[in-house]
């Protein structure tokens, strides 16, 4: 609910319980940047909010063309945020084919920020435009800023000494200041980033300083916009927070698990869309005894890892989905030697190269079958960019303990998209137990745990512990070549059943909503947000909806098909052809249906809304 | 106080009870042979050693091995091992390969792994056939042979593996032949006694598929007129009579007669640790010319560079010296931060 407050100086100021906002323009314009300093500034007022960068596969396509534009969504709130917003309430273009790109997503009436610099002919034929939209009448329905931001910026910059292009490349953050003043928004968190960032360039620092704060001066010296706006602090559970974004939760999340197992970190990778800022996240942790290894391929990233595990240490690889196309039968030898290593698909849209930076959760059929022969694995799967934090510590512990490989599913969409996070203290995480094999009395490669069916981790340079391991069929406990019929389908069982075993750590899933009723939403992975927003809003009108999200993929909960009987209707929104619902239906005799979305880009609420809506009403 | 001697390791403490699946005659055994009387020469404990292997007949060599062994998947062996090192610079970590292995699927890793200089050591068993799979041609069959997917010979120019390996910046590169058993053990140790990756290509007879692939350098009565055997500060000799010698012009190499005037002294005297790269290179492909003999022994042992898992674990401890220890509490808190209050 907005309420109106008069503040001096004939400006309007009111206070909204959410905006969203989002920042487009070339590739080459700063977006991600500057929606990322909008955000941890609202982070920091101490909003709840979710961001989606949303930018091109070409690092620099044609400036000023339409496939180089990139653009960063961010939705802050007094209340809760599961979603970046179906709809943007501002948004600020930094040329025209910015502007077509994004304006249908534009509320009406909505705030629109155009550099009126860049509205010349070159730049309305670079974005094949018929006529300029400043002057045809085509925003009427918005209320347009057309500002000279390139002049503008110029101006506030002429002492320093800079040369032209040196200037305009400044022009993004006089646009964020411009915001700042209009959401009323401290600029001295943007001012911490630009000393420490530049400290060795202290001359760009103070150009983009100057250039925001001339941003925020402008507004309040012309009354622009004659209205401004307010959003309270969220009312979040009390702790410590900060901004996370789920490629920086996942690295995060391993150190701990290395940490809390006392194991080295050992991270093969091959650098590939989106997930390298993992690499490069886990690079930075030397101090943490991490290790990270870009090996020649994707192949090599997985191999070099599962040494790194045979060796002793808690072994992770890195990739999206054609690197985990590479990596399938390296991951069949890390399930036949039984060695504990965690496999982390970022997804993205394909098939093959298919859309290297946009979202998608179509590898969960690869993830659970995609192997030669039966290979069962063990998958997971993120909910939100923090959640992939506690993930890959779940990830880690289910490897070590039960001797197996691991796949941990995140997107697109959590890998770049941003939530506060409150920050755990150590007791929170969970231990993560290790021990290795050491006296050689009566020690067999292949013994095992009765609880976990795990076989003993012993590690070379053992003394009297010699033995060999391989991908060839092997005797039980021997771990001797074994090619006999019923030893082959005995080893087959056990792999299987090992597998099984985890849904002991498993807890019962309860869903949340309604116990039971008409509806039960069945997803998995980034679709949480959307979902959870979707069912709230559907709950409130009367509906009776259950909304269980499966972090474990293989196995499922225990009670999951159980669960699924309490409701009339079991629908699976997936951002693939239906790949869960697939799994639910021939495992559970269940008629659960597909809600289905294949554009690279997430669920919007109000789409989740009018698939339930269509079920229900 | 009495202090615990360790008896010496033997030859046999590196045999394993499994049985060898070889075919009867094969190359291979002689290989194991000689390994399993080096390791313990090196004064090595036995838990250090690690064998890891890809696929093929070469690669079953793990199992035969009474050490740390890993069998793994086709051509990954290098990484595999690399990971290994990373994590357990320590460990004495031997690879076992064939021509198919290391050159053709896992060609990658291998130059890689080279390039590196990751602190393993390579035997690369090469019969220029595939023999797991039965008999097609491998990356080092001559060109024009008739296999079995080859019925009208290949097409395919071979590679040379020592100079392949010299091309990916090989610290030690070396060959020898199943047959020449004190020349394997000899080369084995040098081998071993090299820091950084050493590359040794084994000329290893299939007798199944490909038999007699290298008589014109093992058979008694045609070898020496065959094979120049690199000895380090010796001059290049060779023939039935020792009369043969190979001079060195530049980048030119010359077969030239001893006697009439021409002595030892005119000859090219090896120099294994040459700085140039493009010396062991010229001396890996003189067999391709007409009249020049095949080189075994060492070409290239160049020490001065430091092996990839001590400059990355020298680089993380430099991090914590410099940093201190990472603290897991302080790293969750990074960055900027805002309280929540009840």
């Amino acid at each position: 609910m907005a309420t109106t407050i008069e503040t001096p100086r004939h400006i309007t100021k009111e206070v909204l319980d959410k905006a969203v906002i989002r920042f487009c323009g070339d590739s080459g314009d700063g977006m991600q940047i500057t929606g990322n300093q909008f955000t941890n500034t609202v982070a920091l007022y101490g909003n709840d909010l979710a961001t989606f960068p949303d930018y091109p596969a070409e690092i620099r396509a044609p400036a000023g063309t339409l496939p180089g534009v990139s653009g960063f969504q961010v939705q802050f709130s007094s209340g809760d945020v599961y979603t970046p917003g179906d709809s943007v309430d501002a948004l600020v273009a930094m040329n025209p084919a910015a502007l077509k790109m994004n304006l249908a997503d534009l509320k009406p009436n909505g705030i629109l920020i155009v550099n009126k610099d860049d509205f010349g002919e070159t730049d309305l034929r670079k974005a094949q435009a018929t006529s300029n939209p400043l002057e045809d009448h085509s925003l009427d329905a918005y209320r347009l800023f057309a500002v000279e931001l390139t002049r503008l910026t110029r101006v506030a910059l002429q002492e320093l000494g800079l040369d032209a292009k040196s200037m305009d490349r400044c022009k993004n953050f006089f646009a964020l200041g411009m915001c700042f003043w209009l959401y009323n928004r401290p600029m001295d968190s943007t001012v911490r980033w630009l000393d420490d960032k530049f400290s060795k360039k202290p001359l760009l620092a103070e150009a983009n300083k100057r250039a925001m704060k001339a941003g925020y001066s402008f507004c309040e010296a012309t009354e622009a916009f004659q209205i401004s706006y307010e959003i309270p602090p969220a009312h979040l559970s009390p702790g410590t927070y900060r901004n996370l974004s789920g490629n920086q939760a996942l690295a995060l999340g391993f150190v701990a698990a290395s940490q809390k197992s006392g194991l080295p970190l050992f991270q093969g990778s091959y650098p590939i869309t989106p997930a390298s800022d993992i690499l490069h996240e886990l690079s930075m942790y030397k101090d943490f005894g991490v290790t990270t290894f870009q090996a020649e391929d994707e192949i090599a990233a997985i191999t070099s890892a599962i040494g790194a595990s045979y060796a002793g240490a808690l072994a992770i690889t890195t990739t999206s989905g054609p690197g985990m196309a590479l990596k399938t039968e390296a991951m069949g030898l890390a399930i036949a030697v039984e060695l504990p290593l965690v496999i982390v698909d970022v997804q993205r849209g394909g098939p093959s190269t298919g859309l290297p930076t946009k979202t998608e959760q179509a590898d969960l059929l690869q993830a659970l079958y995609g192997r030669n022969s039966e290979a069962p694995i063990p998958v997971l799967a993120a909910a939100t960019p923090g959640d992939c934090f506690w993930m890959a510590m779940e990830a880690s512990r289910i490897a070590v303990k039960y001797m197996v490989p691991v796949i941990l599913l995140t997107d697109g969409y959590l890998a770049n998209g941003a939530e506060p996070w409150r920050i755990p203290t150590l007791s929170e995480l969970p231990e993560i137990p290790v021990k290795f094999v050491t006296d050689p009395t009566n020690f067999h490669p292949y013994s095992r745990n009765p609880a976990t069916l795990a076989r003993p981790w012993a590690i070379p340079g053992t003394p009297g512990l010699e033995h060999r391991l391989g991908g060839l069929e092997k005797q039980d406990v021997t771990g001797n070549i074994n090619y006999e019929p019923l030893n082959h389908e005995h080893m087959v069982r056990l792999r299987a059943a090992k597998v099984e075993a985890i849904v002991q750590d498993i807890p019962d899933i309860v869903p949340v909503g309604d116990p039971e009723g008409d509806l039960l939403i069945v997803a998995w992975g980034s679709t949480y947000g959307a979902i959870t927003a979707g069912v709230n809003a559907q709950r409130a009108l009367g509906k009776r909806i259950g909304h269980v999200h499966l972090r474990n993929l293989n196995p499922f909960p225990r009670n999951l098909g159980e669960v699924m009987q309490r409701y009339r209707h079991v629908l699976v929104p997936e951002m693939n052809m239906g790949q869960l619902v697939l799994v639910l239906r021939s495992k559970y005799l269940v008629d659960a249906q597909g809600f289905n979305k294949i554009q690279g880009r997430p669920f919007k609420q109000a789409e989740i809304e009018g698939k339930i809506e269509e079920i229900l009403d | 106080m009495a202090t615990a001697t360790i008896p010496p390791l033997t030859k046999k403490d590196f045999q394993t009870d499994q049985e060898v699946r070889w075919c009867p005659g094969c190359g291979d055994y002689a290989i194991l042979s000689a390994v399993q009387s080096v390791f313990p020469e090196l004064g090595i404990p036995r838990e250090k050693f690690v064998v890891i292997s890809g696929i093929g007949c070469s690669s079953r060599f793990p199992y035969y091995m009474n050490t740390f062994g890993f069998h793994t998947i086709h051509g990954r062996a290098p990484a595999v091992a690399t990971g290994l090192k990373l994590i357990r610079p320590d460990l004495e970590v031997w690879v076992a390969t064939g021509d198919g292995d290391a050159l053709s699927i896992g060609g990658n890793h291998t130059i890689h792994m080279l390039r590196r200089n990751v602190g393993l050591k390579v035997l690369l068993f090469n019969n220029k056939i595939y023999g797991l799979t039965k008999g097609q041609y491998s990356p080092t069959s001559e060109i024009g042979k008739k296999t079995k997917s080859t019925p009208y010979g290949t097409a395919d120019r071979p590679f040379n593996p020592v100079s392949l390996a010299i091309g990916s910046e090989a610290t030690f590169v070396a060959r020898t032949v199943d047959v020449f058993m004190q020349h394997m053990k000899d080369t084995l140790k040098s081998a071993a006694a090299h820091k950084g990756a050493a590359f040794i290509e084994i000329l290893q007879n299939c007798n199944i598929f490909n038999d007699g692939a290298w008589h014109d350098l093992t058979e008694k009565e045609v070898r020496s007129e065959h094979v120049v055997q690199l000895e380090h500060g010796k001059p290049l000799i060779f023939g039935k009579n020792r009369d043969k010698g190979i001079k060195m012009d530049g980048l030119e190499l010359e077969v030239v007669q001893l006697g009439n005037g021409v002595t030892e002294k005119d000859l090219l005297i090896h120099d294994e640790h040459h700085p140039r790269a493009s010396y062991a290179f010229v001396l890996a492909h003189m067999e391709h010319r007409p009249g020049f003999p095949t080189p075994i022994g060492v070409l290239r042992n160049w020490g001065d560079v430091p092996r990839y898992e001590d400059v990355v674990t020298t680089q993380i401890k430099d991090v914590i010296a410099k940093k201190g220890a990472g603290d897991l509490a302080k790293l969750l808190r990074a960055g900027d931060t805002w309280e929540v209050k009840a």
